[in-house]
């Protein structure tokens, strides 16, 4: 408790990771008490022609769209979709990477390489395109959206644990306890893993950004969950032909996952900061750009 | 001749990936529908119609064998043929890819020119109101959505102000060329007006696909910068009593740039995944609307084809980024 307590007060004493904190804190606060702060909490399902494309004002804070429904509403209940679908994906990604890069990075052989040479299958095509793939062959829905992201994120996280893991291996308190008769099981679950959970976090943190992105692209693209779902992404296509008019119905959802992503990175990166005394040491040098190559 | 070894080596590996992408689409086009034939008939098949399908398609055969059967008509270059065109896939994508090309060739100059000199400034000049005000830009590169920014430029430029067309590549007849690059073939040709209307039109698509390349462009320069700057060889310069500009001009870019440039070729990954989206927004008749459109008419057979061109496009574009990678700078080839 006191280890989370110490990052906390670290962050908040950089400004933009503070930034970063609150927005997540914000997105949070919005995805849970959506049905409260929504000033027309029914109209994710209601329909009212008569007040479509209605302008941002008292009534609609901002705006209404083509089904005369009150977009900001619609956009806090569309915050639980993005929560829900980085989280289960970023998840999903940790369980399936985390284990294959520790795996892959403690032992030498045909295994260690077969399971690298599959993760780097994926990391040489961009996500969006395989996702893209499997999200049509599944059917536009949900759980489909969710599951081709993580599909196609986990390899990320097999690497960067990879390569921790290796550079671990070198390490004396590695060497001692292996010597001391530890089995892998204990040396890889109460030493590694510890190790590396810091890149992890780091990770973790930036990659909810970029799943989210990837997941309003797909919205985007129609192969996201189905109307009425009030998904981001979804709701800037809907808004296309009601342009150049209808301009708060493209701009809110659009700064939502602006506002959303970029809390995600700026948290990410005050982190790196935080968890990871090395760069600091080196001025925020190289390992920044290494860790910006892949995102 | 420890170059050629390595470039041999990286050859070596370029087969297995490839493999192995194929095997991952093979699996999603084969494999993962509980009933591909269906997938490929449409909704109004009957059963019949399905059986006989299924036959003709060869999916009544063995998995092992229905691969070996894929990969060797990939090979060949057969994609498989559109449900909508009725044209082959290949030939499709073919004829999309210059625009492909040049809305990603014109993004990565952009994203080249303007961000590599902002990443020095940001480094030289660090902490300083232009590095916090830079940091808010690659900080935005980063996390705002490109469909919704095309969207928003052209809301602005296009709707509002008009200063740009508001999508496509061309109003009338393209210029003669060879290239099949508007904007290199108008210069071919000495068209002006042609080469306007398509720097015209490439603005906006172009602006929104190089936003977040230049973002982590002018990242990258600057943490590779600043890590020079802090290097022993320098703080030996400035030892020395080195003039400032000097060290800079001479040592710091130099350094820090050969690493820079080495990474533009990553570039264009992003810049090709960018573009699937990209394309969308601006009607830009290039592979990624292609691939968009056949989402929406449900033409199974030609998103597959997009995937397997668009994975073997990028496992290539890496193989030669390596391979210059190698060949360029010194010390991959010491470790």
């Amino acid at each position: 408790m006191s280890a989370v307590l110490f990052v906390v007060s670290r962050l908040c004493r950089d400004r933009s990771a503070l930034v970063g904190l609150l927005l997540i804190l914000a997105l949070g606060a919005a995805a849970l008490l959506a049905p409260v702060l929504a000033t027309h909490p029914d109209d994710v399902f209601e329909l009212h022609p008569a007040q479509r494309l209605q302008p941002p004002g008292a009534q609609h804070l901002l705006g209404t769209d083509r089904m005369g429904s009150d977009i900001y509403s619609r956009l806090l209940f569309g915050a639980r979709i993005t929560i829900l679908i980085g989280v289960i994906a970023v998840g999903a990604s940790l369980l399936i990477g985390v284990p294959v890069g520790l795996v892959a990075g403690y032992y030498h052989g045909w295994l260690s390489d077969l399971l690298m040479r599959t993760s780097d299958v994926f990391l040489a095509v961009p996500q969006v395109v395989l996702a893209i793939a499997i999200a049509q062959t599944l059917g536009p829905s949900l759980p489909n959206v969710i599951l081709a992201l993580s599909v196609t994120y986990w390899p990320w996280f097999a690497r960067l644990v990879y390569a921790e893991t290796r550079s671990l291996q070198n390490e004396v308190f590695i060497e001692s306890t292996a010597a001391l008769g530890a089995s892998p099981l204990r040396l890889i679950a109460l030493h590694v893993l510890p190790n590396v959970a810091s890149p992890i976090i780091v990770r973790a943190s930036i990659g909810m950004g970029f799943t989210i992105l990837t997941a309003a692209a797909l919205g985007f693209l129609g192969l996201g969950p189905p109307p009425p779902t009030p998904e981001w992404g979804r709701t800037i296509a809907e808004s296309r032909e009601f342009l150049p008019d209808a301009w708060w119905y493209a701009a809110a959802p659009g700064l939502a996952i602006f506002l959303t992503v970029m809390g995600f990175n700026l948290l990410g990166d005050g982190l790196r900061d935080v968890l990871d005394p090395r760069i600091r040491r080196a001025g925020g040098g190289s390992r920044v750009a290494a860790e910006d190559s892949d995102g | 001749m420890r170059v050629l070894a390595l470039v041999l080596h990286r050859l070596a590996w370029f087969v297995p990936t490839l493999l192995g992408l194929l095997a991952v689409t093979f699996v999603i086009s084969h494999v993962i529908p509980a009933d591909p034939v269906a997938l490929v008939a449409g909704e109004t098949a009957t059963p019949a119609q399905v059986a006989a399908l299924r036959h003709q398609l060869g999916f009544d055969r063995p998995l092992a064998v229905q691969f070996v059967d894929y990969v060797v008509r990939l090979a060949r270059g057969d994609l498989g043929t559109s449900l909508y065109t009725t044209r082959p896939i290949a030939d499709d994508l073919a004829s999309r890819l210059p625009a492909t090309i040049e809305l990603t060739l014109v993004a990565m100059v952009v994203s080249v020119i303007v961000g590599i000199p902002l990443g020095v400034v940001s480094a030289l000049w660090r902490n300083s109101p232009l590095d916090h005000a830079l940091r808010v830009i690659t900080v935005s590169g980063l996390a705002i959505a490109s469909f919704w920014l095309g969207i928003m430029l052209q809301l602005l430029f296009a709707m509002r102000l008009g200063w740009t067309p508001l999508n496509g590549r061309l109003q009338g007849f393209p210029p003669r060329g060879v290239t099949g690059l508007f904007l290199a073939d108008a210069l071919l040709t000495w068209d002006g007006a042609a080469f306007a209307t398509a720097l015209a039109h490439l603005a906006l698509p172009a602006a929104t696909l190089a936003f977040p390349a230049l973002a982590t462009l002018v990242r990258f320069t600057r943490a590779g910068v600043l890590e020079v700057m802090q290097s022993n060889f320098v703080l030996y310069e400035r030892a020395m009593g080195m003039p400032r500009s000097v060290i800079v001009w001479k040592y710091i870019l130099r350094s820090a740039l050969t690493s820079t440039v080495t990474q533009i070729g990553l570039l264009f990954g992003i810049l090709l995944a960018g573009a699937v989206v990209t394309e969308t927004v601006f009607d830009w008749p290039g592979m990624g609307t292609y691939a968009v459109n056949s989402i929406i008419r449900s033409d199974y057979n030609a998103v597959m084809g997009f995937t397997v061109w668009a994975g073997a496009i990028f496992l290539v574009v890496n193989l030669l980024v390596d391979v210059v990678h190698t060949v360029v700078d010194p010390r991959e080839r010491v470790s």
